[in-house]
């Protein structure tokens, strides 16, 4: 069960002199579910983009199913293949419906053929319960239900680990509770996940680990128990204990 | 006049509608419209070089890095600051002097050059308000750049573009009445030819400026047609 997945070493992102993470360590083990949390501008979504290399990291390490993606030469491409990433602001390609969104890559980049990929393409929305939604287009979809649609546009790739980069923050809340679950079920099926959420329900019941990131650096991890309740640091429980409150709220509804 | 010191293109007036008194209405507009070949010619010509110039331009000046971007925005900015009328003698003397072409080829093809800057400047807008966040998400599902742009930015750009596109059609198909100037006889040349021959100016360019009209109606209303088919739906 411990295989490493995604290994972080040392892992610093800088924009100019501006530093947003620095010396990052991670391990992301199969079947984990790492939820990372921390206050706004703290370089998690940067750090998110530098896992699957949309962003370059200034210095350290990735490792891949232990092999290194951040040395030269590296097929970005490819790696990205293998590493699903889902977008605060769901990202559908608005000309195509739902189907074709998550046909698109089998077609393009796996090249699967069209009958194999509409096939492959109709589970995973079924996955998500939007097979009855294939033909529309993500103008005519709630936010949830677009949400639904880019998980499982990445799902089809068959990733070895999806990133969550705040999947549900422009989400109504009456529409957060169908993307949380969606994402229960990835976790309880045994599915890789790094996921940046403000959703601590989600966090406690779902997380093996949680991160908690400040000022681009993580101050603590652990279990949600231990983070929650056994903090080793006063700003861990302040932090935890504020957003709690905070969205406890919106958590309630959905 | 201008084009004086410029070849007659043999068009006679005497040889097509002979010396008619008074005037034959119907053989009068006939020898004005049969300019129209010549403006659809002219139009056929310069708008898709025009399109295919300008779009290739537009991805580069994005996509081609900082020297491209500035390289094309100094040649867009001249092209876009120099009136046509100016820039199609230009074209048209330092082509005729090398490859040797005639006024008709040579004006459409500098018609096109012209128009690509403008189109350039559409197409790049429509680019830059669609990349960015499609392009992320293209490429986080493993497709190469160029995959993105083949099949995700282009489509949804295209759309974007056409009803700036359809204004710089419309431009165009007027802007191909300059040609008269390097003697191609189109619409307008004609008119002016039997204006003057059968002094009837009003008359003459009412015409031209009907046969104008209907053309840039039409194909703004073809676009229009265009633009519906490809609007992607989106709930009331």
């Amino acid at each position: 069960m411990s295989k490493p997945i995604l290994t972080v070493k040392q892992l610093t992102k800088r924009y100019g002199s501006n530093t947003i993470f620095e010396k990052i360590d991670l391990t992301v083990n199969e079947g984990d579910t790492i939820v990372i949390i921390g206050p706004s501008g703290t370089g998690k979504s940067t750090l998110l983009r530098c896992l699957n290399l949309l962003t370059k990291p200034d210095g350290g390490q990735i490792w891949l199913d232990q092999q290194e993606i951040t040395v030269k030469g590296t097929d970005e491409d490819r790696v990205r293949q293998h590493i699903g990433m889902v977008f605060q602001n769901f990202l559908l390609f608005n000309h195509l419906t739902a189907l074709e969104n998550v046909k698109l890559g089998l077609v393009r980049v796996k090249h699967m053929p069209e009958k194999a990929a509409e096939q492959k393409a109709m589970e995973e929305l079924t996955r998500v319960g939007l097979a009855d939604r294939a033909g529309h287009y993500p103008g005519q979809l709630s936010g949830g239900q677009q949400q639904r649609v880019g998980i499982a546009r990445a799902l089809a790739m068959d990733p070895r680990v999806m990133l969550f980069d705040e999947p549900t923050s422009a989400l109504d809340p009456e529409l957060i509770g169908e993307v949380l679950e969606v994402m229960r079920k990835l976790a309880l099926d045994g599915m890789t996940m790094v996921v940046v959420t403000h959703e601590m329900g989600f966090a406690r019941e779902v997380a093996d680990r949680i991160v908690f990131m400040e000022r681009g650096k993580i101050v603590e991890e652990g279990s949600p128990d231990a983070l929650f309740y056994h903090p080793k640091y006063e700003r861990t429980r302040e932090f935890l204990w504020k957003i709690t409150e905070l969205y406890g709220k919106k958590e309630a509804q959905s | 006049m201008p084009g004086a010191g410029i070849p007659f293109h043999p068009t006679s007036v005497s040889a097509e509608y002979g010396d008619q008194q008074p005037v034959d209405f119907s053989r009068f507009i006939q020898y004005i419209a049969s300019g129209t070949a010549y403006t659809f010619g002219v139009m056929l010509i310069a708008l898709p070089s025009g399109l295919l110039i300008g779009l290739v331009l537009a991805f580069a000046a994005v996509y081609g890095g900082k020297l491209a971007g500035k390289v094309l925005d100094l040649v867009s900015t001249v092209l876009r600051g120099i009136p046509p009328i100016v820039l199609l003698f230009i074209l048209y003397f330092v082509m005729s002097g090398t490859i040797n072409l005639s006024p008709f080829w040579a004006g459409s093809i500098s018609l096109g050059i012209i128009s690509s800057a403008y189109q350039m400047e559409i197409f790049r807008g429509a680019i830059l308000s669609v990349s960015g966040e499609q392009m992320m998400a293209s490429r986080a599902i493993g497709m190469s750049k160029m995959q993105a742009i083949r099949y995700v930015v282009l489509p949804q750009m295209i759309r974007l573009a056409i009803p700036s596109w359809s204004n710089e059609a419309a431009i165009v198909i007027k802007d191909s009445s300059l040609v008269y100037a390097i003697g191609v006889p189109e619409i307008l040349r004609r008119a002016q030819l039997i204006s003057a021959s059968t002094h009837q100016p009003f008359l003459a360019y009412i015409t031209a400026a009907l046969i104008y009209f209907v053309l840039v109606f039409v194909t703004n209303r073809l676009l229009g047609r265009v633009e519906r088919k490809l609007t992607i739906p989106v709930n009331p």
